[in-house]
């Protein structure tokens, strides 16, 4: 018997898109190239012919007018999903989400909810170069008023769109580009997926690796050749990045007593700079040693492979810095 | 000019100390007994001071290295000298204190300027925030232990290991190991002692007296005495014996001094050395410097302080080679007699018994006084009986008159 199905990252966005679609008529789908194109990343494929014009809404290029058009839409009962090709070109959208997806519930003394969900791919690897590539979830998490989550595993790109869309406020829903292509075990577990919450990947008891997105399994690689050296290492997927589970990471810091925080942003002023002194706040005497992260180096995103491989926070990198923390022998 | 800063012999049978740590760094400036180093000998983790003033122009060797009594530790730059005009460009301190030279470095290092210079934090102790405080949950001292984190770092697991190994590490410590665990600096300690006395029982002819003393009046000074001081004022009866001892050697020659290379220098200073016990086995013999010219209270405030600091394992390297003769005094509660063994160099050891009610012959009639057997033990190649004789009896006679000490 089997209760896994094995698919591909953008196989499980498209099932939980069309999920939404099938048992919710107030759920519409907006974005550049969404519709006749099927997606920029080929996520919505088939949907328009699936759900038709009214549900699968190709847009102009003009990010701040069809976000905006969905925050609109979920202030009038809606329930918007907009897509953002990359999370470059929300930039042009910035004003939308910040001074009125995320104010306006809070300017009505809760009278306006603004429940929609706006995905967008983020990161790099795929060779798409510097407006394409980079990694801004810190700049949304750092906003309240938001929820910003990224899912990095198959049962969580199938599972978290639907915790977003009952969430009455609005979401911001990262999709990392050089997952979509990634195939994976579809478990029911994906079904009960909740918006909050970290989640231990990976046991291990000597060093604590705290990621998310695409970084994840940059942590898998680590862990794995970690462990050839007798090095056993947790993996914390904070799966939510607005609110952070400080809870589930400083248990594991407890734990282990060591971290790495490994972050595909840049290190100044990165999400990672943020656990990080949460863990010296609140776990600073379980520490055996100095908190440590692995970030993208401060470049815009290089556009030749090797370039772009060096840049981002890769396996070797981590291994790195986990044995700096240990003894020279370990 | 520069001088050589040599590893002291820190006792007569020590040859050779681990370098624990460093207290000063290239650039730093010292003065005559200024305590530059802590050095782990078979006595324990000894602070050692400089003898010169200058500035440290090099650290020659490294904390973790195990070197032969006189080698070189450091190089000085002492006043005026020509070379120190030119304040040659002081090597840079190297990964000195994680005892990893990070390279030979002598050429393009930059000088560190003037004083306060070296690295920063070069001494600092380092534990994680989880091992300190796990340390002071199991009461274990964190200053005893061996760093094997980052940077030589101290980890929980250090800690963890320290107390669950009470380890069975062989007598001399091999190397390295920064003030080893309680138990080898035991084995040490007991290897070292067994070695001098063995050395003192081969080579000095000691011969013994010992005689009863009617101590009285010296009781009864100390009881008058204490009564009209606060608390922290009050003498025992140690402060008298030290201060005596102190004076009959200055009158009687042939007793302070060092017998080496055939023959005997008595010391021009007299310093008393201090047979104190420590917890957990072993004993050492620190000098308080000068005894005879002190006054009782000085005295007694300097031999708290010197037991407290013996069993703390921090006394400094002069206090233990300065001896030039050793009072050894068993306390109240003991025996009534002690028949010490001289330590060499020294020609001299003079024991003390408990201080016990005896009957004693006053005036033709038989009473109870307070008594206590005084022992010399003295090497037959410097003193005859006579002379010691002479030496006891006139220790015995400051004694019975307290107040002129």
């Amino acid at each position: 018997m089997t209760d896994t199905v094995r698919i591909t990252y953008r196989e499980a966005v498209k099932q939980a898109i069309r999920e939404a679609l099938q048992s919710d008529p107030r759920v519409f789908l907006m974005g550049e190239d969404v519709g006749r194109y099927g997606g920029c990343f080929a996520v919505s494929k088939g949907l328009l012919e699936e759900f038709g014009e009214e549900r699968i809404r190709d847009t102009p290029l003009s990010e701040s007018a069809f976000v905006g058009a969905g925050i609109g839409a979920a202030l009038g009962g809606l329930r918007p999903i907009v897509e953002v090709m990359t999370v470059n070109f929300s930039l042009l959208a910035l004003d939308q989400i910040v001074n009125n997806a995320a104010t306006l519930c809070h300017m009505s003394g809760g009278q306006f909810p603004v429940p929609v969900v706006i995905r967008m791919a983020t990161g790099a690897g795929r060779q798409l170069a510097a407006q394409h590539s980079h990694s801004l979830e810190a700049w949304y998490a750092h906003v309240p008023g938001l929820r910003v989550v990224e899912p990095a595993t198959i049962d969580d790109a199938r599972g978290m769109l639907r915790a977003a869309l009952a969430c009455p406020d609005p979401v911001i829903l990262f999709e990392p580009i050089s997952l979509y292509n990634m195939e994976g075990e579809l478990t029911p577990a994906s079904a009960s997926a909740r918006l909050d919450g970290a989640r231990v990947h990976r046991r291990g008891r000597d060093v604590t690796l705290v990621t998310y997105g695409a970084s994840l399994w940059r942590c898998v690689a680590a862990a794995g050749e970690l462990a050839g050296g007798g090095i056993e290492a947790e993996i914390v997927d904070l799966r939510s990045l607005r609110p952070l589970d400080d809870a589930t990471v400083m248990a594991s810091v407890r734990r282990t007593r060591r971290v790495v925080i490994v972050d595909e942003g840049w290190r100044t002023g990165s999400l990672a700079a943020e656990l990080g002194l949460r863990i010296v706040e609140q776990a600073f005497y379980d520490l055996d040693a100095p908190v440590a992260r692995v970030c993208t180096e401060e470049v815009p995103i290089p556009y030749p492979r090797h370039l772009e491989d060096a840049a981002l926070p890769g396996a070797p990198r981590i291994v790195a810095a986990v044995r700096s923390l240990f003894s020279d022998g370990k | 000019m520069a001088s050589e800063f040599r590893l002291p012999a820190l006792g007569a049978d020590m040859d050779a100390g681990t370098i624990v740590e460093w207290h000063v760094a290239p650039g730093s400036r010292v003065k005559r007994g200024d305590v530059v180093a802590v050095v782990e000998t078979d006595k324990g983790a000894i602070d050692v001071e400089i003898f010169e003033d200058g500035v440290v122009r090099e650290i020659v060797v490294l904390p973790g290295e195990k070197v032969p009594v006189g080698t070189v530790l450091a190089l000085i730059e002492t006043g005026a000298g020509p070379e120190a005009a030119t304040a040659a460009p002081a090597p840079a301190p190297v990964g000195t204190v994680e005892g990893r030279a990070e390279g030979p470095a002598p050429t393009a290092a930059p000088a560190a300027p003037g004083t306060g210079g070296g690295g920063p934090d070069e001494a600092r102790f380092r534990i994680s925030p989880a091992a300190r405080r796990r340390a002071r949950e199991l009461d274990v001292d964190p200053a005893s232990l061996h760093g094997t984190g980052p940077g030589g770092a101290i980890t929980l697991e250090d800690v963890e290991a320290a107390r669950r190994e009470p380890s069975p590490a062989p007598a001399p410590a091999p190397a390295a190991s920064p003030a080893g665990a309680a138990e080898a600096d035991k084995a040490g300690m007991r290897a070292a002692i067994a070695a001098a006395m063995s050395r003192s029982k081969r080579e000095i002819p000691h011969y013994y007296l010992s005689t009863q003393v009617d101590v009285a009046a010296a009781v009864d000074w100390l009881a008058v005495h204490n009564a009209s001081v606060p608390v922290t004022g009050r003498l025992l009866f140690a402060a008298l014996l030290l201060k005596a001892l102190a004076l009959t050697c200055r009158g009687t020659p042939g007793f302070s001094g060092f017998h080496r290379d055939g023959r005997y220098e008595e010391s021009p200073a007299v310093h008393v050395g201090v047979a104190v016990a420590l917890r957990g086995g072993g004993l050492v013999a620190p000098a308080i410097m000068d005894t005879a010219d002190k006054p009782l209270a000085g005295l007694m405030e300097e031999f708290r302080a010197l037991v407290t600091r013996a069993r703390a394992g921090r006394l400094r390297a002069s206090e233990l080679a300065a001896p030039t003769i050793i009072l050894t005094s068993l306390g109240e509660d003991s025996v009534d007699a002690v028949f010490p063994i001289i330590q060499p160099p020294q020609v001299a050891i003079v024991g003390a018994g408990a201080i016990v009610e005896r009957p004693w012959v006053v005036d033709g009639k038989v009473v109870p006084r307070q008594v206590l057997t005084l022992s010399l033990g003295a090497d037959h190649r410097v003193t005859d009986g006579r002379l010691g004789a002479q030496f006891l009896a006139r220790l015995a006679r400051r004694l019975g008159e307290p107040a002129s000490l």
